[in-house]
């Protein structure tokens, strides 16, 4: 593929990206601006003026002009413990669909990555959730896990497990059944990702380590782990990022709902902005998760710096 | 490599399993689309529709405005697509080849957008469609899904431009050519198959996307797709699960079309990306 091959060299070795030797300083801005003032106006100004947001009192259909009141909004938070409840679930359900996502992953990658038949239906199947609209992934699990007509029932039905549950609205059982169709909906770029990490462990480093006896799992361990290893870093921590924002899936499945038990932290500042009007403190809710967002970040960025991770 | 029978039979057993989680939900779809709505009553529901209709789609039709829908998520599609691959291409260009601050702060810029929650770009671009007199309007929904297409875009067009060779734009330089007479003339035509399956993911992303539509579009006949499915399911969170399940599957079809052709160039480009981030 054109684009695995150009952008997989090695960095350090890229002829120098100024290509033809001209500079491209002046010619660049009238290149660039059909794109730079969108994203300026559209994108980087909403984000600049989203966190300034956070520290006034701005509201909905507020006939008096919007006050800066400093920090109130953040001490505010301090004590919302309905938000902190939204944040603990929302690190759960990022956790909890990230990790069996990447091991399940990994397992449909290995298999992929081998001679066998039928791995081109399940590579067509991989997709199918990815190409899928997200509100229509939410519906379809509505349909599997519907108490009367739910395929999922009917199998418990008939295996002797049960008569039967609401899933999605059970205290206990709706965030890991909103976990189970995050996990699903996710895979597939999960899979694909390392695949692509895959298709670069250099073939005869493994035919060689067969050759010297080396058990399929030490063969893992010390030739594919180590190829692998900066792909993988890198869709967990996209991953963790992606699910932590997640909105239209769980908004879908059980609108937060029940009692609030999967209640994403996405789905609470949406409320708060667009159901009570209070922009201003969803815009603080939004600051609060940007936060969290740097640690992965930072996470990330001093393992590859700490790591040796060339890439 | 060499690979025992028992180990064989043990990771075509593991890929089963695979094709059965990852496909059921699907066909469970097709099969609620297609079943009478005495069959969906029914407590002991089949896999296979005993006799197969097509009321649900009928139904579907009936109570929500879908073709118009339907009509709306395709205008917010092509706009998206269209005016993101004409702004995206000419930037690409300058990331993929300039070593400016600018080319390196766009490249920043491409990484901090994927990790940002949506809330806290939602609740400014309100207020600021508002005074633009832009909310509940297409154009304003159009305008934001273009940004919101632009990092992935940039993403795997810079990908793209790479791939073509510089000495090409050298020799064009040599005959005289200018910098945008040889972006246009020698760099365009390469990267075509590039810019249409960028398109064409952007068409995907916009036809798919919920939340922004959710947020700005109030009018009923102004909504998209995604949108008006939710529709469908009740306050009470109680759906009639035949024209429901009917209305899904239409709304899948062309992100499924559109994916099955351009898979290979998204996955490739994604994660060749990846890689080097």
């Amino acid at each position: 593929m054109t684009l695995a091959s150009a952008t997989s060299r090695p960095a350090g070795h890229a002829p120098r990206r100024g290509g033809d030797g001209r500079p491209l300083d002046h010619g660049a801005w009238f290149l660039v601006l059909p794109a730079l003032i969108p994203i300026l106006v559209l994108s980087v100004g909403p984000l600049l003026y989203g966190i300034a947001l956070a520290f006034t009192d701005s509201q909905s259909g507020r006939t008096a002009p919007t006050r800066w009141i400093g920090g109130l909004n953040f001490q505010d938070l301090l004590h919302d413990t309905l938000f902190w409840d939204s944040f603990r679930i929302g690190l759960l359900w990022a956790v909890g669909v990230t990790v069996p996502q990447f091991l399940l992953a990994l397992g449909l990658a290995l298999l992929l990555h081998q001679e066998l038949r039928f791995r081109w239906l399940a590579r067509a199947l991989a997709i199918v959730p990815w190409a899928m609209p997200e509100v229509v992934v939410g519906i379809i699990w509505r349909l599997v896990y519907n108490p009367d007509a739910g395929v999922l029932n009917e199998t418990l039905r008939d295996v002797g497990l049960g008569d039967g549950r609401d899933w999605l609205s059970g205290l206990g059982t709706a965030l890991p059944a909103v976990i189970v169709v995050g996990v699903w909906a996710g895979m597939p770029q999960t899979t694909v990702a390392l695949l692509a990490g895959l298709q670069n462990t250099p073939r005869e480093l493994h035919e060689a380590a067969a050759m010297d006896g080396a058990s399929a799992w030490r063969r893992f361990l010390t030739v594919t782990w180590p190829a692998l290893r900066p792909v993988a870093l890198a869709i967990t921590a996209l991953n963790l990022i992606w699910n932590f924002n997640s909105f239209a899936l769980v908004y879908v499945l059980t609108n937060g709902g029940p009692g609030g038990r999967t209640r994403l932290p996405m789905l609470f500042a949406y409320e708060e902005a667009f159901r009570y009007g209070q922009f201003g403190y969803a815009a603080a809710m939004g600051c609060v998760m940007v936060a969290a967002i740097s640690v992965i970040l930072a996470i990330r960025l001093a393992v590859r710096l700490g790591g040796g991770e060339e890439a | 490599m060499r690979t025992g029978k028992g180990a064989r039979a043990g990771q075509y057993l593991a890929l089963l399993g695979y094709l059965v989680f990852l496909g059921f939900p699907f066909l469970w779809l097709i099969s609620t689309a297609f079943k009478p709505a005495r069959e969906l009553a029914d407590l002991h529901p089949t896999w296979i529709p005993r006799h197969p209709t097509l009321a649900n789609f009928r139904q579907a039709f009936d109570e929500q405005p879908l073709l118009h829908a339907a009509l709306n998520s395709l205008l917010a599609a092509l706009g998206a697509a269209v005016i993101a691959v004409l702004i995206a291409t000419p930037m690409a260009y300058v990331m993929a080849r300039g070593r400016t601050a600018l080319a390196r702060a766009a490249t920043g810029w491409v990484v901090v957008s994927q990790a940002f929650p949506f809330v806290l770009v939602i609740i400014p671009l309100f207020l600021i469609l508002k005074d633009l007199h832009l909310i509940d309007s297409r154009a304003g929904l159009v305008m934001v899904y273009v940004v919101w297409a632009l990092p992935f875009a940039l993403w795997m067009l810079v990908g793209h431009v790479r791939a073509v060779p510089a000495e090409l734009e050298e020799a064009a330089a040599v005959d005289g050519a200018g910098r945008l007479r040889t972006l246009v003339s020698v760099t365009a035509p390469l990267l075509a198959p590039g810019i249409v399956a960028t398109a064409l993911f952007a068409f995907v992303s916009a036809w798919n996307e919920f939340f922004f539509a959710l947020v700005l579009l109030k009018t009923p006949q102004k909504q998209t797709l995604p949108v008006v499915l939710t529709h469908f399911i009740g306050a009470e969170g109680v759906a009639d699960l035949g024209p429901l399940a009917a209305a899904s599957f239409l709304a899948t079809l062309p992100s499924l079309v559109v994916f099955a052709v351009i898979q290979k160039r998204i996955t490739g480009g994604m994660f060749a990306g990846a890689v080097k981030s």
